[in-house]
């Protein structure tokens, strides 16, 4: 345990310096703060609290964002201390590489929860100030702040794997930045697209809510605006928040980091510095 | 302590179709310092490697401290130190002691002193990104010696530090090997070896190709001894009538004799009395030893 923490602690002080947390609180700061600040233009006056129109917008932004952030933090862990070559001195250390990883997550998710709780608290804070209705918005943006790091949690893992796999930084800097773009990006579009060709048949009523759960931001997404009820304020991929119950989201958001992390696992331990 | 503290029988490795080691058998005993010499590539990081359990051995038995190599047990009781060591460049020196000593079950508070002992007391609270080569060569002497380890594993461990460091650093392993710690260190440079290890291990091509102390290499090999003679005045042309095989170079002479004609050979420039204004017996070096038993393998 003491090594978990001294290994959480120098990953830290590593993203410190290199400038991880002010990136990651400065960038979550400034799209909180606009959203928060423009939440109710696109909606328009809806009858629902300014918070919980803020929720939906952030739900949209930290399924882009979070898993970026993630990425972008977690690709240099082992493939960076293979090329510094600063690996086989830590593997000849009395600790397992299970610890390793779990130092390092622990830091990376201590960085992203500061940035949460900054973004997040800003918004909340805005909402309030215009609206006083806007507190019985509070449990959606609670919920959306512990799922955003459960969501982190499952693209850092997802992140070490790749870096264990590729062994070199600029590898896994190049396998970090597809699997954003193929699970965030390119994922939904190639839903969207199934579903148009498909036009109602088996593939929507059955392959697509399967689909959504198993694409950990689409059941992030799903998750979040199911549970708040916001569908209303989401559009494309959301619109789908009614057929799916919410138990199955929520598994899918908490069974996630889980096999992240066993991925990330089972790819470090084949490492041979 | 009866026990070695390191036991090799018959490991061989190999990547793919290349033979990395061959049947290479070796024992360390508690306070032993042990060198291990070789060409680049002639296996010396590969058996550190499979010594640590960073990689696995093809085949053959491996016993570190009574344990599997890489299990905990075996690498809580082992230090290593890696050719070209590096960490981290925005961490100081302080921090990441502190890391290590907590990942050994130490103290943290213990960084200043190991650091104070490498001499980079200085400079614990500058970024090791700023250090020298010699500086983060003395980072990973300080690691090494963390806790009592009972068997260091030092890769090139000399490498980038100056004369004077290299002695002191030697002044540490000795103080180490007393309290019973065994050393497996591997080194290019042989001079500094011969005063300082037990023993002598010569891999060529993944082949053990020699192994004892100095004295007994040197008798194995029965390489010729050099002698310089230095005449007085104009007596060197009066000199190399008397000693046959003398050649000339600079006024001094130069000849070389097997280990058996040696004495009679230094009677008889005794002998020549003060025409001779020196004389020197030059040993075979390290290198002649060195290249001697890389040869053999290599016919």
């Amino acid at each position: 345990m003491k090594r978990i923490l001294s290994t959480a602690r120098t990953e830290f002080r590593i993203a410190l310096r290199n400038r991880w947390v002010s990136i990651a609180l400065a960038v979550m700061a400034v799209f909180s703060l606009v959203l928060a600040l423009a939440g109710s233009a696109p909606t328009g006056g809806l009858g629902v609290d300014r918070l919980s129109v803020t929720v939906a917008s952030l739900t949209s932004l930290s399924v882009y964002l979070i898993p970026l952030l993630a990425l972008l933090m977690s690709f240099d862990a082992i493939a960076g201390e293979a090329e510094r070559g600063t690996l086989p001195l830590l593997l000849a250390y009395p600790i397992a590489r299970e610890a390793v990883l779990i130092g390092k997550l622990a830091a990376h998710l201590a960085i992203l929860a500061l940035a949460l709780l900054l973004g997040h608290g800003l918004a909340a804070g805005v909402a309030i100030w215009n609206d006083p209705e806007a507190l019985t918005g509070l449990p959606a943006l609670w919920r959306l702040s512990w799922s955003s790091v459960l969501l982190g949690a499952t693209f850092l893992g997802a992140g070490y794997a790749l870096s264990a796999l590729s062994r070199r930084p600029s590898g896994a800097a190049g396998l970090a930045i597809g699997l954003w773009l193929g699970l965030v990006v390119l994922y939904d579009l190639g839903l969207l697209s199934a579903i148009v060709a498909d036009n109602g048949g088996w593939f929507t009523t059955e392959a697509f809510p399967v689909a959504l759960l198993v694409n950990p931001a689409d059941a992030f997404r799903l998750f979040n605006l199911t549970a708040s009820g916001a569908t209303a304020a989401a559009a494309g991929v959301g619109g789908a928040a009614d057929t799916i119950p919410l138990w199955q989201s929520l598994a899918s958001v908490l069974l996630w980091p889980l096999a992240a992390l066993a991925l990330a696992a089972a790819a470090f331990r084949k490492v041979t510095p | 302590m009866m026990t070695s503290t390191l036991t090799i029988s018959q490991l061989t490795k190999r990547f793919g179709e290349v033979a990395a080691l061959t049947g290479v058998s070796l024992s360390v005993a508690p306070g032993e310092r042990v060198a291990l010499l070789g060409h680049n590539g002639a296996g010396k990081s590969t058996m550190m490697k499979i010594i640590l359990g960073l990689i696995p051995a093809t085949s053959g038995q491996i016993s570190v401290c009574d344990a599997a190599p890489g299990s905990i047990a075996a690498r809580r009781s082992v230090a290593y130190l890696p050719e070209n060591v590096a960490f981290h460049p925005a961490l100081t020196g302080e921090e990441q002691l502190r890391h290590y000593l907590v990942l050994r079950g130490e103290s943290p508070s213990q960084a200043m002193g190991l650091l104070e002992k490498v001499g980079l007391a200085q400079a614990a609270r500058r970024r090791i990104g700023t250090y020298s080569k010699g500086m983060r060569q003395r980072v990973g002497l300080a690691q090494a010696l963390i806790g009592q380890p009972r068997l260091l594993v030092l890769d090139e461990p000399t490498s980038g530090l100056d004369p004077v460091s290299r002695r002191e650093f030697y002044a540490l392993l000795d103080d180490l090997a007393k309290q019973g710690a065994s050393i497996l260190l591997s080194s290019h440079a042989l001079t500094e070896v011969e005063a300082r290890t037990d023993r002598i291990v010569i891999l060529s091509k993944g082949r053990m190709v020699a192994e004892g102390s100095l004295a007994e290499l040197r008798r194995r090999a029965d390489l010729p001894v050099t002698l310089h003679v230095t005449a007085r005045n104009g007596s060197a042309p009066e000199i190399a009538r008397s000693l046959p095989g003398a050649i000339l170079v600079d006024g001094a002479l130069h000849l070389t004799c097997t280990q058996s004609e040696k004495l009679a050979q230094l009677g008889r420039i005794a002998g020549l009395g003060d025409k001779v204004a020196d004389l020197d017996v030059l040993p075979p070096s390290l290198e002649d030893l060195y290249s001697h038993f890389s040869r053999g393998t290599v016919q």
